[in-house]
């Protein structure tokens, strides 16, 4: 894991940028107090505000996630139109239950990644993380086996998250 | 240009919100109605706030901001509704298909416990 | 015209889920009706601010997702029996 000194810099980059975020203007006095007190919650915080430090900002973790995003993005409007045309239907066409799904993902973040991946896109909503298993709300059951249910759920989102986080 | 855009993203968006609302009020129990909470009222939210941007363009850093925030937080809070409605006895729909929570003794804590 | 249409929308939706809040049989409907219309509220109090031209309801609306965020855990964290 990183040193000291590139978590203490990394948490003071982030902090600094979301402040620029907040007060969005570029205003002397206010940049010059925004690093300042970014300096300084980052003295504080930076054993616990993240684990790998500067790595998180290599270029080819930067372009993973952007494109995660815009993928996330495109699969979470899909979910969207088909929970509407669910709601609009007058016989409510739902076929809910709840499935057992088994995730590759070792890290925690990366399973917090693939928990709110599956809860916004197409009829899955996560219940519940207990290590490797998870228990997933489906709107419309098409398998209820352990295999075949982890292929269709998280399977599309392990491969692309695998990618930059481990 | 940019508020013609804007305006039928706020469009959309507000469709999608009433289409969120409508689901909760029709859906037969919790975790549906969670689904439909969940999902619709995101993206109806991200939409809405991202076209108040694109309107008026001095307030687009301000709006992605808001609209990022949404987007992150929205999945956790409704995970952790839906846990504790599991936990704290919420029956599925009789026309549910599957119960693999049943399996999991993790998931009756409370009852343990009483 | 615009206003009138997008409004009329938004305010039917929170109409619904109020009237889920005060029908809804268990505790957890209410729960999931509330945290719904606190991510409405959030979109209408944005387009309240260009309504009015008022830069500061933006600022409003953040503060308001925070806290409605951390009012929905510590309702969940009830409903499960662990407060």
């Amino acid at each position: 894991m990183g040193s000291r000194l590139s978590k203490f810099l990394y948490t003071a980059i982030v902090m600094f940028v979301l402040w620029l975020l907040l007060t969005s203007t570029f205003n002397s006095q206010e940049v010059i107090a925004g690093a300042i007190i970014s300096v300084l919650v980052a003295a504080f915080t930076h054993e616990r505000f993240t684990r790998k430090g500067l790595a998180n900002l290599h270029p080819k973790r930067v372009v993973c996630m952007v494109l995660y995003f815009f993928y996330f993005f495109w699969q979470m409007v899909k979910a969207n139109i088909d929970v509407a045309w669910r709601v609009i239907h007058p016989k409510m066409p739902i076929n809910p239950g709840i499935v057992h799904v088994k995730t590759t993902m070792k890290s925690d973040f990366g399973k917090l990644m693939v928990a709110n991946s599956i809860t916004l896109t197409p009829g899955t909503l996560t219940l519940e993380v207990l290590g490797d298993d998870m228990l997933i709300h489906w709107i419309d059951v098409k398998a209820t086996d352990v295999e075949t249910a982890s292929k269709m759920i998280p399977g599309v989102f392990e491969k692309c998250l695998k990618e930059f986080l481990e | 240009m940019l508020a013609i855009i804007g305006w039928i993203m706020i469009y959309i968006g507000a469709i999608f919100l009433f289409l969120g609302a409508l689901g909760i009020f029709r859906f037969p129990d919790v975790y549906n109605r969670l689904q439909a909470g969940t999902k619709c009222t995101t993206l109806g939210a991200f939409s809405t706030i991202v076209g108040v941007g694109l309107v008026n363009p001095p307030w687009l850093p301000k709006t992605l901001l808001i609209a990022f925030f949404i987007l992150l937080t929205n999945p956790i809070s409704s995970h952790a509704l839906g846990r504790a409605s599991y936990k704290s006895g919420v029956k599925l729909w009789e026309g549910s298909v599957v119960d693999k929570c049943k399996d999991f003794e993790e998931c009756h804590k409370k009852e343990e416990e009483e | 015209m615009n206003w009138i249409i997008v409004i009329t929308l938004i305010g039917l939706g929170t109409v619904l889920t109020i009237l889920r809040m005060a029908m809804g049989p268990t505790p957890a409907d209410r729960a999931v009706a509330v945290d719904s219309m606190t991510t409405i509220t959030t979109a209408l109090l944005v387009l309240l601010g260009l309504f009015m031209k008022r830069y500061i309801y933006l600022d409003i609306s953040l503060v308001y997702a925070a806290l409605a965020f951390i009012a929905t855990l510590a309702i969940a964290r009830y409903l499960e029996g662990g407060v």
